[in-house]
């Protein structure tokens, strides 16, 4: 084999080098964006409303995925102590993902409804007002920062180019949904719908 | 719903086994035909700062290695699923292996947790095995609001000092984590107005016999006895139907100087007990009530 000709062109090698490690993603990839199980989603569920969607970009402000996953994997360790295992059907309408790949805290994908709104709001301020044991860090700011909604409705708009079925009227309503309102109340209004979607 | 049409399962097929394949030619290719054990001082042709290489094929051991590599790939990809909607000679998926190990479980803990679920919950929390068990549930389900050593905290009640909203018997607990509980203090704010609000505080304050007060307190007693009364009762003791609690024991949920009163009187509480039952499911609740039971009972 001429090693020299591939070796001594870059862009001749660059090509092969691309080819070469493609196949993994057309194997693994590609094929899934046309399999149901992962397209469809699952039964009854619904876009996250102009409050929750501004909770969940709080959420990825504050770096929370760092830190905790919203993966339950199925395993029997797992499901009893968070919930049934994820399914990709759950996921069709997060974009990006929010799956996360660390925990350093307890993974969120079934933490909905499962604390008071109340108890939320004293974790966050300062999570040792009701878990001494706890390492997170405290998000005071939340209950002083109002969210101004400029951008709620380009948001969904976005999103529903990418086929989340937002509603032109939701859409038009975003900014009177969600302006004025406190961050810490989006970002418990989205933790509190977490997984709600499947029945335990 | 999990299958692939046949176009994208024969296009993973044809591309997986087509990589092994190809990786095996190339792996052919490049050993040139040389034997395994023939040396040669031919070189590559190439020589960078005096330094040339021979031209030698892959050791044997090593060519062995990328030999069993591809062997592997073969085996794993007929006993396990890999190739499209082929679903492996052993037949095994994530979800079966995932209900096996339930079903494993169920049959090791089943029988256990269904002896629990027929004894009575004032038995159940002296029954030390019950109570490791419950133990453990409480740390993982309850602790994050009532404290792991279910002292609770602000808002969130103490379950060891035997002051009950709900009621502390073993039917009343069990109701309480099955179905939750929400407390339902109004806000007094806007009908008794800032002097009222601070003479029934001081009233109050003097239920549990804290310094107060006395004449706000008689204004204020007259106002507990219009608007009060009904939840906290005549003797301010409270009230286990409605989650109404005692006020003269000095045990406080929101705190109990004369500032957290006021706020508590003036914006109203309602803390809120999520429902367990379809977390925790029958069995398990049980257990939970067994082990908050025995926290006040020992």
């Amino acid at each position: 084999m001429r090693h020299e000709v591939i070796e001594k062109n870059m862009g001749l090698m660059i090509i092969l080098i691309v080819v070469a490690i493609s196949f993994g993603a057309l194997v693994e990839i590609i094929p899934l964006f046309f399999m149901k199980q992962t397209t469809q989603p699952v039964e009854n569920l619904r876009p996250l409303t102009a409050l929750e969607l501004e909770g969940r970009d709080i959420y990825q402000r504050e770096g929370c995925l760092s830190c905790h996953t919203q993966m339950i994997r199925p395993f029997r360790a797992e499901t009893e102590r968070y919930g049934p295992y994820s399914v990709a059907g759950e996921s069709v309408y997060d974009h990006p993902f929010l799956w996360g790949s660390k925990r350093t805290g307890p993974d969120l994908a079934r933490v909905g409804q499962r604390y008071s709104d109340e108890w939320h709001r004293a974790h966050l301020y300062n999570p040792r007002d009701v878990v001494p044991e706890s390492n997170m860090p405290g998000f005071p700011w939340l209950f002083e920062n109002k969210i101004d909604g400029n951008d709620t409705a380009n948001k969904m708009s976005a999103l529903r180019m990418v086929g989340v079925p937002y509603t032109d009227e939701q859409i038009a309503n975003a900014k009177t949904d969600v302006r004025g309102e406190r961050e810490i109340d989006a970002l418990v209004a989205y933790l509190q719908q977490l997984g709600t979607v499947i029945e335990r | 719903m999990n299958e692939l049409t046949s176009f994208w399962s024969g296009w993973i097929i044809v591309i997986s086994l087509g990589s092994i394949l190809g990786s095996f030619v190339l792996l052919s290719i490049v050993r040139k035909g040389q034997r395994f054990n023939s040396e040669t001082t031919q070189t590559v042709g190439h020589e960078f700062d005096g330094i040339e290489e021979y031209d030698n094929p892959l050791p044997r051991w090593w060519y062995w290695m990328f030999v069993l590599t591809v062997i592997f790939a073969l085996g794993y990809l007929t006993l396990y699923p890999g190739l499209g909607n082929f679903k492996g000679v052993l037949g095994w998926s994530q979800e079966s292996a995932y209900d096996r190990e339930v079903a494993k479980a169920e049959a090791e803990f089943g029988p256990m947790f269904a002896q629990f679920s027929q004894t009575p919950i004032e038995e159940l929390a002296q029954n030390d095995q019950a109570m490791r068990i419950g133990q453990r549930l409480f740390a993982n389900n309850c602790a994050q609001c009532h404290g792991s050593a279910a002292t609770g905290s602000y808002g969130f009640p103490n379950l060891t000092d035997n002051d009950w909203l709900y009621g502390g018997d073993a039917a009343a607990i069990s109701q309480t984590i099955l179905n939750g509980r929400i407390a339902a203090m109004p806000a007094w704010g806007a009908i008794l107005g800032e002097d009222g609000i601070h003479n029934v505080s001081q009233y109050v304050l003097s239920l549990s016999g804290r310094e107060s007060d006395a004449q706000a307190a008689q204004q204020g007693q007259q106002l507990y006895n219009t608007n009060c009364i009904a939840c906290h009762g005549a003797e301010a003791k409270g009230n286990h139907l409605f989650g109404a609690p005692n006020l003269t024991d000095n045990i406080w949920l929101y705190g109990g100087s004369e500032q957290q009163i006021m706020q508590t009187i003036r914006n109203g509480r309602n803390g809120q007990m999520p429902a367990w039952e379809g977390i925790l499911g029958k069995d398990k609740a049980h257990v939970v009530a067994g082990y908050v039971y025995s926290l006040s009972n020992q």
